[in-house]
């Protein structure tokens, strides 16, 4: 137990085994009859030892939801009609009605999901990035702990394109009051899962990586 | 054959695969992240449960969602609806995407599961069995009912002054798919489930 802070840390990169992503079989590549293992040999993932081009994919991930975080801000995400006067809503003017009729935890829910949790997943995500980029050695559990918690949070996020899916259900043409979808609910959407693929491209492995010794660094 | 060493898929330590107590989870004592459970039955319940929801699915499919009581008539919402009147207001895309991850994903993985566990449990296996496995697992972050059930909670307050609101059947068949996914969450363990499929070769 005490010697996993030293030098002598056993990774599977280090032993030379690929650690499958899809089942976590170890894989010796190449195998004892030398073939090189492309796939592997249980479930048929593709083998790397660290997720493919991890930072760049995530960095561009994290631009293109940053750039559509803007107009999902900005746009409306419902358009209420009530008696030919239409009144538009972006998410934060949604949370403003929630509270201005007295529904605190709702607007609490609605605020922490569709504000809170995207940005603060931004930070994170480009907070790891970096330190990773840097080959930072500072509090590596607590960065493992903190992508852990972002890549499960995250989902939380699509609540308020759901609310917007069955508030237009139900309230439909025929009533005095309409309630239609607005294109800020598109590009919210968007935030969320290109936010979530971010995460899931991410390599946190890197974190670890980066106390090792030498600077010889796996290859993909 | 089973697999004496593992390796943490978040820090990539290795570790020596040691015997479990029942129903308990082993963690990487590096970085904290789960590396595998030991659930006796974890054949039987993920099985049970999945055909469960597989149920409740198609029940929550065919009765009405939620009625809207407003001026003297009746409103019935299925599911369907919702997707359907965002496709019609050129909003396909998020139509599609809400389809996805409140009914098509849930329906897909628990397909999935009864397609590799059942055979399992009676000791044989189906063509693609693992790709099958692997694909339920894959899907398992992007199957969102529990957010969609928060979701229809949040509209029901929103539009309480509104109207009358009448809970229906799918409703509560839908409730129970929610608590069906999360216990197939936490008793599903793959590791065991991989060592099986390995055991036939």
């Amino acid at each position: 137990m005490a010697m996993i802070r030293g030098h002598a840390v056993h990774t599977a990169a280090r032993s030379g085994l690929f650690n499958c992503h899809g089942c976590r079989l170890l894989v010796r590549r190449p195998s004892a009859d030398g073939q090189m293992l492309v796939r592997c040999p249980r479930c048929g993932t593709r083998l790397h030892l660290r997720k493919p081009n991890s930072i760049a994919r995530t960095w561009a991930l994290l631009i293109a939801a940053m750039i559509f975080y803007i107009p999902a801000n900005l746009l409306p995400v419902t358009i209420t009609t009530y008696l030919g006067s239409t009144q538009p809503d972006t998410i934060m003017s949604g949370v403003i009605f929630f509270m201005q009729t007295g529904s605190w935890g709702i607007a609490l829910i609605i605020f922490v999901a569709s504000i809170v949790v995207p940005i603060a997943k931004l930070i994170v995500l480009i907070g790891l990035l970096v330190s990773v980029q840097r080959r930072s050695h500072w509090r590596p559990a607590e960065r493992t702990r903190l992508y852990r918690i972002t890549e499960l949070v995250g989902r939380w996020s699509m609540l308020d394109v759901f609310v917007v899916t069955v508030l237009v259900a139900l309230v439909r043409l025929g009533y005095l009051t309409t309630i239609e979808a607005g294109s800020g609910v598109v590009y919210f959407a968007a935030v969320v899962v290109i936010t979530m693929i971010a995460a899931m491209t991410f390599d946190p492995r890197l974190i670890w990586d980066a106390l090792e010794k030498n600077d010889e660094s796996p290859a993909h | 054959m089973t697999q004496t060493l593992i390796a943490c898929h978040e820090c990539d330590l290795i570790h020596r695969v040691q015997p479990l107590p029942e129903n308990s989870k082993a963690r990487c004592r590096r970085c904290g992240a789960l590396l595998y459970a030991h659930f006796p039955n974890t054949i039987e319940w993920s099985l049970d449960l999945a055909i469960t929801g597989l149920v409740l699915r198609v029940i929550a499919n065919i009765y009405p969602f939620l009625s809207l009581e407003s001026q003297g008539t009746v409103l019935e919402t299925t599911i369907i609806t919702g997707t359907i009147i965002l496709s019609e207001q050129s909003m396909a895309g998020v139509a599609i995407l809400v389809l996805l991850t409140s009914m098509l994903i849930p329906c897909i993985l628990l397909g999935a599961l009864v397609y590799v566990l059942w055979p399992m449990k009676l000791g044989h296996r189906l063509p693609a069995n693992r790709r099958a496995f692997r694909l339920a697992l894959t899907l398992r972050p992007w199957s969102m009912t529990e957010i969609f059930l928060l979701g229809i909670l949040v509209s029901v307050v929103k539009l309480a002054k509104l109207a009358t609101i009448i809970p229906g059947t799918a409703l509560f068949s839908f409730l129970g798919l929610v608590l069906v996914l999360a216990s197939i969450n936490t008793f599903l363990a793959p590791q065991t489930i991989w060592e099986k499929m390995d055991e036939w070769r």
